[in-house]
């Protein structure tokens, strides 16, 4: 549905993107996944035909962005990092106003929106700008909706938005992939990875890797452990200063490691660490996450 | 060293008109712990932090930070306690050393002192090299550990910070974690907002908001063990929304 090939931009001196290719599937939830200033704006900009690449092609369902931009603007839905509805109108007339200016009613496409809207209905007549982050949010998934379109693109989404809005939103983005949208949704939060069909893992305009979250965990190429002792500051120092630790990151209530040329006898660390003093010190192996991942690619490519 | 209270509320009320932003605080914070102050958007924190930084008036309660009245000595709270808004505050207009420099002015710190703390600072964050660099022109996880550095100028004993690390990458946010591990360990008593909540496991103790309430308060092994939780993630979800499905329904 999106195909992405040798896509290049350059603002004077920053490279924002790089050569970047990618293919989004039709009916794919498609998560782009990395840091502020990675180049995700950017990509998302030139898709939706409001930026002009320096170099390389895309197509959404077949049409460049360049030469059939107004054909993209009609199939696509947009919603911007930035909130960019107009905060005096109010929410029905925010609703109205994009369904007009897409020749279309609130009526017609209803049940599309009907999930969404009806938790910020009761407010329809508040002012858009008095509304909370979360409702702000529904309204601006709401407008990029009205018009029906095949491919939903959204810019860091859930960016902001606490924990529970979260989870919310995602659930709203599953049910509209079941209304046979595709979807292309930009976030810096790791853990919002797993609830994509397949990912890319951005960083300084390049693409680390794509691939379904499980390939890209199951990928990890070391033996990782998640150490947890009671003094965590204790902890990590003395981990940090073993020879053999390659990397030490704390990870919730872990801390997870890997080994220098992955020879990490983990008894060896458990007696190290119990000779430095830490109390109640615990270990196991464990499976990667995405954001273990995205950490030992960062390494790599920083390496190269 | 984590018996002496340095941050101490009672029946803390704040309303704007008819809404209550904080309906009937309570709590104590001690020396050089990492006190994670989390809450759903709008369940009060920011207005407990403004008060507590002495920005705000409380409508009601007894409150005392680093020791001080939150009435009446207001300016030797302000001189005590460091803040770092999501937003930052540094001028990118000006380069390291001079916005390192404003703050220590500011802060009413000697030229000598300030020369010297200026110095300290760029070599611990390893940032000698770029100390003519403006602001504009620095990546944002420099400016975060920067911003912090410039909170901590003249050696708080609390620090306040609003949501620190937004939208850096996974590996600065760590180095940043590592800042604040080190100031605790150094007795300096940490507050902090987040929405990542991997981070509020790196916390002493945990506070969770509900519209303007505690409704949550322990150390995060203890929230898991009551709300029968594997992540914090969970604990947060089930005390914000108790009636939220976690479930995906595909």
């Amino acid at each position: 549905m999106i195909d992405i090939q040798n896509l290049s931009k350059r603002y004077g001196e920053v490279q924002a993107i790089k050569s970047i290719s990618l293919e989004v599937k039709a009916n794919e939830l498609f998560g782009l996944i990395g840091p502020d200033g990675a180049g995700k704006t950017t990509l998302f900009r030139i898709l939706t035909t409001l930026l002009i690449a320096d170099s390389g092609t895309a197509s959404l369902d077949g049409m460049d962005p360049v030469l059939d931009y107004k054909k993209i603007r009609e199939m696509i839905g947009y919603m911007p990092g930035r909130f960019s509805l107009y905060q005096d109108l109010s929410v029905e007339e925010n609703l109205n106003f994009f369904a007009t200016v897409f020749d279309t009613t609130i009526e017609e496409n209803y049940d599309l929106i009907a999930d969404i809207y009806k938790q910020i209905e009761p407010f329809k007549k508040r002012i858009a700008g008095k509304l909370s982050g979360g409702m702000k949010q529904k309204l601006a998934l709401s407008c990029a909706l009205i018009h029906k379109p095949k491919i939903l693109i959204l810019d860091e989404p859930t960016t902001g938005v606490d924990a529970v809005s979260r989870m919310e939103f995602w659930q709203m983005l599953k049910r509209l992939q079941q209304k046979g949208i595709t979807i292309l949704v930009s976030t810096p939060y790791m853990d919002e990875a797993s609830l994509c069909d397949r990912v890319a893992l951005i960083q300084n305009g390049e693409i680390l890797t794509v691939d379904t979250p499980q390939n890209i965990t199951h990928g990890f190429p070391k033996k990782l452990w998640a150490i947890n002792a009671a003094n965590k500051y204790q902890l990590i120092n003395d981990l940090r200063s073993h020879p053999k630790t390659a990397t030490v990151y704390p990870f919730g209530e872990f801390v997870h490691v890997t080994a220098k040329n992955n020879e990490l006898e983990i008894n060896e660390i458990i007696s190290y660490l119990e000779s430095k003093g830490n109390q109640g010190v615990f270990s196991e192996e464990i499976v990667a996450t995405i954001e273990d991942c995205f950490m030992e690619l960062m390494n790599t490519s920083i390496n190269n | 060293m984590k018996d002496e209270i340095e941050i101490r509320v009672r029946n803390l009320v704040k309303k704007f008109g008819n809404f209550v932003a904080n309906d009937n605080l309570n709590f104590d914070v001690y020396k050089g712990e990492i006190f994670g102050f989390l809450g759903a958007n709008g369940a009060g924190k920011t207005t407990a932090m403004r008060i507590l930084c002495g920005l705000s008036h409380p409508t009601s309660g007894e409150l005392t930070v680093a020791g001080y009245d939150i009435y009446k000595q207001t300016e030797l709270i302000k001189k005590n306690i460091g803040y770092m808004s999501q937003k930052f505050s540094l001028y990118d207009d000006l380069n390291i050393v001079e916005n390192m420099e404003l703050y220590g002015g500011i802060y009413g710190l000697s030229r000598k002192h300030i020369k010297l703390r200026v110095e300290e600072l760029l070599y611990k964050l390893n940032m000698e090299a770029s100390r003519n660099t403006l602001i504009a022109d620095l990546p944002l996880g420099w400016k975060q550990k920067l911003a912090f550095s410039v909170a901590m100028f003249h050696k708080p004993r609390i620090v306040f910070l609003d949501e620190p690390t937004g939208g850096v990458d996974p590996i600065t946010r760590r180095q940043f974690w590592d800042l604040i591990y080190e100031a605790a360990h150094d007795g300096i008593t940490v507050f902090v907002t987040t929405h990542y909540m991997d981070e509020a496991e790196y916390c002493d103790r945990v506070t969770i908001m509900v519209d303007g309430r505690i409704d949550a308060l322990d150390t995060p092994g203890r929230l898991k063990e009551k709300y029968q939780a594997t992540t914090m993630n969970e604990v947060f979800i089930k005390v914000a929304r108790p009636d939220f499905q976690l479930t995906m329904d595909n």
